[in-house]
């Protein structure tokens, strides 16, 4: 269908930028793609083309006219459903928030718009981003692009889906516990988690305060880093984010990597580890020892420990942060028996669906008199042995590598009995969160499902804090070595020609 | 006696103003105590002398400087909500009305 779509999105905006003609051509055939394929995929929540092509008419009246067009101008981008846009739907995919729309835009939103992105949807997700298959949603389920009947992983899984089905070069998905790297690894993305702190999170709906973080999603690392440097910088509405100069593109131009020591955790490669994920991430490690990486055994020793710790600290956050909504200021509305505490639990039995039930459940009672000290209090002392094990481990070395995800891209419906089963899902990915590092999953190879099907397998990279550039450097070295990233699925070569 | 795990549900349920009915009552109060008995190896670690972590970074927070500035209007902050009138969130009366019987207030 289009040419354009194969087009990463520095590519796009070298396109794009020779015209208001091509830069309107550009997102016509995002559109069209989305037309095209989204009835298969169904990663898009809210179609934005009208106001998508209006904004491209815009922006090419400025380019024609002679500004100088920025660092996205042109590009379009998908949104998850959990981030502000002025008057846009923002459901969250929650019942609860049905309708509602912003009266103002994230400011990492407004900063890719300001760049000249052009926002052409809003993507389905898990509830609250609370999942990981993208499954718990009171709206439709994405599609992973490589096989229809698997899941594209969550909880961002529409961003994951539209990028890797070719329908937008860019995408933003939240990362709580991994719910951007997951994706990315389940749909041959890159996906990065930057550090706490990096990107603002005003204009996020909050799910775990102390963990979130708006993460890029990519067919290539330059579009990665490109991205990172619109979002991140100091925000005065977020005293969280850091102070710092944002990186430059650019930094990341990939140095011999023989000056480089990566980490290996023998945690990350035990029982758990599906034989194909650990074949194909540990050939992986094999050609970065081939371009000179010295690799060094480390220990996370606690590791383990990592699942129930992550699942205390966000679901107690959770349970606060959710408390919002309650039928007052945002969204639908029960009545209940009438009072107004009637009101309130009618609302949220009505509103939330079971597995944002469970959460706020769990995160009630750790956090609940008598109980607070045996699992709150607990849970965040043991994060602090978590944090202290990447610090001893990187006085080592520079990086640490290991699989993103036990498993490649599971069926749709699998695993939706089984809470538990589900959350081991989040096993490689919880304990950087929790450590606050930047960590990035980076598509390394495919390995064949039981069915014969070729499944995308992820190699995550995790750095020291506000060591985004390492991983990025590292990673583009690989990329540009390997060809890492650059198969298609099939579905999505179909709209190329 | 000692709390069932339905009783510390529904205690919970409460407390987080989730008004859950009996057949959720009993689907998830198995599915709660599975979980927090996997939970329970957090309780075999010894974390004498460690100290919590309340925030994932040391960084400090920055804060903005002390300079007036618009917010966002009233009137589209209310649009979003499920009753807006005349400027106000509306909600059912509460003074005056009949107390509720299980207990589900609080302050």
């Amino acid at each position: 269908m289009s040419d354009w779509l194969e087009l990463d999105a520095v590519a796009w905006r070298a396109r794009a930028t020779q015209g208001g003609a091509a830069l309107c051509a550009g997102v016509d055939a995002s559109l069209a793609a989305i037309a095209s394929l989204d009835g298969q995929v169904q990663a898009f929540a809210v179609n934005l083309a009208d106001s998508a092509r209006e904004r491209a008419r815009a922006l090419a009246q400025r380019l024609d006219a002679g500004e100088i067009p920025g660092p996205l101008f042109g590009v379009p981008i998908a949104l998850k459903a959990n981030m502000c846009l002025e008057g846009v739907e923002t459901h969250c995919g929650s019942k609860l928030l049905k309708g509602y729309a912003p009266p103002y835009s994230a400011t990492f939103v407004q900063r890719v718009i300001d760049a000249g992105a052009i926002p052409v949807g809003m993507t389905h997700m898990d509830e609250f981003a609370m999942g990981s298959s993208s499954e718990n949603s009171a709206y439709e389920t994405p599609r992973n692009p490589w096989d229809l009947s698997r899941t594209p992983g969550g909880s961002s899984g529409g961003s994951a889906a539209a990028v890797a089905s070719c329908m937008v070069p860019l995408a933003l998905g939240s990362d709580t516990g991994g719910s951007v790297r997951q994706p990315a690894s389940f749909c041959g993305l890159f996906g990065l988690k930057p550090s706490y702190g990096r990107v603002s999170r005003y204009g996020l709906v909050a799910f775990g305060s102390s963990l979130d973080a708006v993460s890029p999603l990519a067919r290539s690392v330059r579009d990665i880093e490109q991205l990172l440097f619109v979002i991140s910088g100091a925000d005065p509405r977020d005293a969280t984010c850091c102070d710092l100069p944002a990186l430059e593109p650019g930094s990341g131009d990939p140095p011999e990597a023989t000056s480089l020591r990566i980490g290996v955790p023998a945690e990350y490669f035990g029982a758990g580890i599906e034989q194909g994920v650990r074949e194909t991430a540990l050939a992986a490690l094999a050609e970065l020892k081939k371009l000179g990486a010295e690799l060094v055994p480390v220990d996370l020793p606690h590791t383990s420990y990592a699942i129930p710790t992550y699942y205390v600290v966000a679901t107690a956050e959770a349970s606060s942060n959710l408390a919002r909504f309650d039928g007052v200021a945002f969204g639908q509305r029960a009545s209940g028996d009438g009072s107004l505490q009637g009101m309130f639990a009618a609302t949220r039995e009505a509103g939330f669906g079971e597995e944002v039930k469970r959460r706020v459940l769990l995160g009630t009672y750790v956090l609940s008199a008598g109980y607070h000290d045996k699992w709150y209090g607990r849970a965040q002392r043991v994060r602090t042995l978590l944090r202290q094990d990447f610090e001893r481990a990187f006085e080592k070395v520079d990086l640490i590598a290991g699989p993103t995800s036990p498993t490649t891209a599971f069926r749709l419906g699998e695993r939706n009995s089984d809470p538990l089963a589900m959350y081991q899902a989040d096993a490689c990915t919880v304990p950087t969160s929790l450590a606050g590092l930047p960590a990035m999953s980076l598509p390394v190879g495919f390995t064949a499902a039981a069915d014969g099907t070729q499944l995308p397998v992820g190699l995550q990279l995790i750095a020291p804090a506000l060591e985004e550039a390492r991983i990025l450097r590292l990673a583009a070295l690989l990329e540009r070595a390997t060809g890492a990233g650059s198969q298609r699925p099939p579905l999505a070569a179909g709209e190329f020609s | 006696m000692p709390e069932t795990p339905l009783d510390i549900l529904r205690r919970t349920a409460q407390l987080a103003r989730l008004e859950l009915t009996d057949e959720e009552l009993a689907r998830l109060a198995p599915q709660f105590q599975a979980i927090l008995e996997h939970f329970e190896v957090l309780s075999s670690l010894d974390l004498g002398g460690v100290e919590a972590t309340l925030a994932a970074t040391e960084l400090e927070d920055v804060k903005r400087a002390d300079d007036p500035a618009a917010g966002i209007e009233r009137s589209a902050l209310l649009r979003g909500a499920p009753d807006p009138r005349d400027g106000y969130l509306a909600v059912p009366k509460t003074i005056g009305a009949a107390p509720r019987t299980n207990a589900g207030g609080g302050s």
